[in-house]
C-alpha cells in the first residue's frame, strides 16, 4: 500500500477534527477524500503528508512511518501541494522552482517541470503576476520537481474557473498515466468523478462511504435524480410505492427521488399527483451523481454555500 | 536567454545547487526587488546621517553668546569690555528678554549688576553670572566673560600661554555618530528584515510547505544569516562611505577589523532577529516584539550619545546590550584604531547573544 492508516483521531481544542479514520491508498490509484469544507479532509492529509501529529492511531507512508528516523528519506520521495500556500511574490517562475529543485537529492530539471505544467512562457514571470489557475499549476509543479512516487493534493482546484481547472486535472491524469500514485481532496464531485479511481466521502471526520465513483452512484439505486416542488404537501410514503423509484427524501412539498426507470416512474407520478389535485411548481432531472451519494448520506448539500 | 539544454533519463540528477545556496539567493533576489527594504537600509541611514552630519557640524568660529542686561550700572563700559574679546559675541537685552533667551539657548550667559554703586571710575564693583551650569556652553562662557572682564579691569597675567589649536577630524559630533549609525543600521535591518521575511513566510504558509520538503530545518535559517552577510557589505559600505566622503570620518582602524565586527555585529542581530520572529503568527504580533526588544538599543546603546551620560548603577545592564557592545566595538575600530584583541569583551558579547538565539530560535521555531 502506498498510504494505509489506521484509527486516527485529532482533537483541537473544542472539536475533533479528524473521528477515527481507516483508509488504504493502493499504489498507482487516485484515491480522493470527497467532502464539504471542515469534514477533516486537509487535517486527514497533513497527518498523511507527516505534517501534523495524530492523537491516535497510525500511519504508513511508502511503508514507512513518520517520526522513526525515515522522515528525510521519505519527504524526497513525496509531492506536496498544500491547501492555500501562497509561493514567494517576488520570485519567478523559475527561481521557485530552482529552489524547491534543490531540496531534492534526485530532483527533475526545472525546464522540463515547467513544460509538464504548461507554464513556459510564464518561467520569467513573478509569482505575484500570475493568475489564479498559474499560480496553482505552479503550485503542482513544485509538487512535481521532486519526481514523487506520491503525490498529495489538497484541494488543487479550489476557486479555478473550469478552463484552468481543466489545465490541473490534466496534469494529474498526466501523472498518474505515469504510474505515480496520488491522494487528492476535493469539494467539487466533478473533480472527484473525473480524477478518482476510488473515493472516500467525508464529514465530520469520519468516511461515510469508500468506493469507486461508479460503485458509489450505484450504491443509491437510482440512475436518475428527479427533484421537485409542489404546491400542498404530500406524504412522502406515497411516492415510495411508485414504479421505478428507489428512494425517496423530502418533504413539505419539496421531494427528491432515485430513480431506476425514469420512463415508468413520470408518467406514474403525474398521474398520482393529478389524483390528488397536486400542483407542481418545478421539477428537475439529473443524471445521479457522487452529489446525491453525499446528499442521501448526509441530508445536506455537498457545497455549504 | 536560454539555459543550456540538459537530457533526462530516469533517475539522472540535474544540475542543481546546495540547497543553502539557492535559499539564500532567493532571499536576497526577495530583498532587492522590495524597494521600501531598500530605501530603509540603504537610503535612510545616509539621509538619516546627512541631516545629523549638518545639524551638529562643528563651526570653526563658535563663539559663546553673553547678553548684558539693558539698563544695568556701567552696562555700556562692560559691553565695550567684553567686545574685545574675539571669543564672545555680546548683545544687550533687557532683563525678561535676557531670561527667555538664556532659556531658549539663544545666549549661554546673562551678564547682570548686583551692587549698583559705581565705582572712581563708573564701573560696578560686582556681576552676578546667570547660566545654566549643567550646559558645557554655559560654564565656558562664565570662564571666559569673567577672564575679559578681570584683565580688562587690570588683572595681571602671571602665566604666558600660548594655544594650539587642534581641530583634527576625529572628534567631532560626526566622527562619534557615523559608528552608531553603521551599528543601528546592522540592528535594524537584521531584525526587520529577518522578523518580517519569517514571519511573513508563516502566514502564507510557506513555512509549512517547506517543512513538507526534505529541506534541512537550518539550512532555512542558516540561509537568513547567510543574506545578511551579503546585505551588510553594501549597508555598511554605505553609511562609512558617505561619512568618509561627505564629512572625512576616516576609518582609523583596519578594514579587516571592521569587516569582522560588522559580520559578527550582523550575524550577531540575525540570531536575535530570528529568534524574535521564532513563534508570532502575525506580522503585528512580531512588529510588537521587535520593536520591544530594539527600544532598549535605541535608547541607551550610545548611537546618538553617549550611554555614559547614564547613571552607574545602570552601566553594566547597557554593557551586555548587543547593540552597545556592537557601537563599542564600532567605534573603538573606525574612531580610535585599537586592535580587535583590546576589545574581546565587546565581541563576546555579540558572539553570546548571536550564539544562543540561533540556538534557541532553532528549538522554538514554529513552522506552521
Amino acid at each position: 500500500m502506498a498510504v494505509r492508516c489506521t484509527g486516527l483521531v485529532k482533537r483541537y481544542e473544542d472539536l475533533v477534527a479528524v473521528a477515527g479514520i481507516d483508509l488504504a491508498v493502493r499504489p498507482g490509484e487516485c484515491f480522493g477524500l470527497l467532502g464539504p469544507n471542515g469534514a477533516g479532509k486537509t487535517t486527514t492529509v497533513e497527518i498523511l503528508e507527516g505534517l501534523t501529529a495524530p492523537d491516535e492511531g497510525s500511519v504508513d507512508v511508502l511503508g514507512y512511518r513518520w517520526g522513526t528516523g525515515h522522515d528525510h528519506n521519505l519527504r524526497e520521495r513525496l509531492g506536496v501541494q498544500l491547501q492555500e500556500t501562497q509561493l514567494a511574490e517576488k520570485l519567478t517562475v523559475g527561481e521557485t522552482l530552482r529552489l524547491f529543485a534543490s531540496f531534492f537529492s534526485r530532483a527533475r530539471p526545472v525546464e522540463e517541470v515547467i513544460r509538464t505544467v504548461g507554464l513556459e512562457d510564464k518561467r520569467q514571470a513573478r509569482v505575484g503576476k500570475l493568475s489564479g489557475g498559474q499560480k496553482q499549476r505552479l503550485a503542482l509543479a513544485c509538487a512535481l520537481v521532486s519526481d514523487p512516487e506520491l503525490l498529495f493534493l489538497d484541494e488543487p482546484t479550489t476557486g479555478l474557473d473550469p478552463q484552468a481547472r481543466l489545465n490541473v486535472w490534466e496534469v494529474v491524469e498526466a501523472f498518474v498515466e505515469s504510474g505515480g500514485t496520488v491522494l487528492l481532496t476535493t469539494h467539487y464531485m466533478e473533480e472527484a468523478e473525473r480524477l478518482c479511481d476510488r473515493v472516500a466521502i467525508m464529514d465530520h471526520g469520519t468516511i461515510l462511504s469508500l468506493d469507486r465513483p461508479a460503485a458509489l452512484v450505484a450504491s443509491l439505486g437510482a440512475e436518475q435524480i428527479v427533484q421537485f416542488e409542489l404546491r400542498g404537501d404530500l406524504d412522502p410514503s406515497a411516492l415510495a410505492t411508485l414504479p421505478g423509484v428507489g428512494s425517496v427524501a423530502g418533504k413539505q412539498g419539496s421531494f427528491r427521488l432515485g430513480v431506476r426507470r425514469m420512463g415508468e416512474m413520470m408518467p406514474a407520478l403525474l398521474s398520482e399527483l393529478e389524483r390528488r389535485g397536486l400542483v407542481l411548481e418545478s421539477l428537475t432531472t439529473h443524471q445521479a451523481t457522487l452529489e446525491d451519494v453525499f446528499v442521501h448520506l448526509t441530508g445536506r448539500a455537498l457545497r455549504d454555500e | 536567454m536560454s539555459e543550456p539544454r540538459r537530457t533526462l533519463a530516469g533517475g539522472q540528477k540535474s544540475r542543481r545547487a546546495h540547497p543553502l545556496v539557492e535559499l539564500t539567493r532567493s532571499r536576497l533576489l526577495e530583498f532587492l526587488r522590495e524597494p521600501e527594504a531598500v530605501f530603509w537600509v540603504f537610503v535612510f541611514p545616509v539621509l538619516l546621517a546627512l541631516a545629523l552630519g549638518i545639524a551638529f557640524r562643528s563651526k570653526p568660529v563658535d563663539t559663546l553668546r553673553v547678553a548684558v542686561r539693558s539698563g544695568m550700572p556701567g552696562e555700556a563700559r562692560i559691553v565695550a569690555m567684553l567686545r574685545e574679546s574675539p571669543g564672545l559675541t555680546v548683545i544687550d537685552l533687557p532683563a525678561d528678554k535676557a531670561d527667555r533667551a538664556l532659556r531658549t539657548g539663544k545666549v549661554d550667559l546673562v551678564v547682570e549688576g548686583v551692587s549698583v554703586a559705581a565705582g572712581a571710575n563708573g564701573e560696578p564693583l560686582a556681576v552676578t553670572y546667570r547660566y545654566d551650569t549643567t550646559r558645557a556652553e554655559g560654564r565656558a562662557a562664565r570662564l571666559a566673560t569673567d577672564d575679559v572682564l578681570q584683565r580688562a579691569l587690570g588683572r595681571p597675567d602671571l602665566l604666558s600661554a600660548r594655544d594650539e589649536r587642534v581641530a583634527l577630524p576625529g572628534n567631532r559630533y560626526i566622527d562619534f555618530l557615523i559608528p552608531g549609525l553603521v551599528g543601528l543600521n546592522l540592528m535594524g535591518s537584521g531584525m526587520w528584515g529577518l522578523g518580517f521575511a519569517v514571519v511573513q513566510a508563516r502566514v502564507r504558509k510557506l513555512l509549512k510547505r517547506f517543512a513538507a520538503t526534505p529541506m534541512r530545518r537550518s539550512h532555512y535559517l542558516l540561509s537568513f544569516m547567510l543574506s545578511r552577510l551579503v546585505g551588510l557589505v553594501l549597508e555598511v559600505a554605505v553609511v562609512v562611505g558617505f561619512g568618509w566622503l561627505l564629512f572625512g570620518v576616516a576609518v582609523h582602524g583596519s578594514l579587516l577589523d571592521l569587516a569582522v565586527v560588522s559580520l559578527l555585529g550582523a550575524l550577531t542581530f540575525a540570531g536575535v532577529g530570528l529568534l524574535v520572529a521564532a513563534r508570532p503568527r502575525t506580522i503585528e504580533g512580531v512588529s510588537g516584539w521587535m520593536n520591544l526588544v530594539q527600544l532598549p538599543m535605541w535608547l541607551f546603546s550610545g548611537t546618538f550619545f553617549s550611554y555614559e551620560r547614564f547613571p552607574a548603577a545602570v552601566q553594566p545592564a547597557i554593557r551586555v546590550l548587543p547593540l552597545t557592545a556592537l557601537n563599542d566595538a564600532l567605534r573603538a575600530v573606525i574612531n580610535d584604531g585599537t586592535s580587535l584583541a583590546e576589545n574581546w569583551p565587546a565581541l563576546l558579547v555579540m558572539v553570546l547573544w548571536g550564539g544562543i538565539s540561533f540556538a534557541v530560535a532553532l528549538r522554538l521555531f514554529r513552522w506552521q
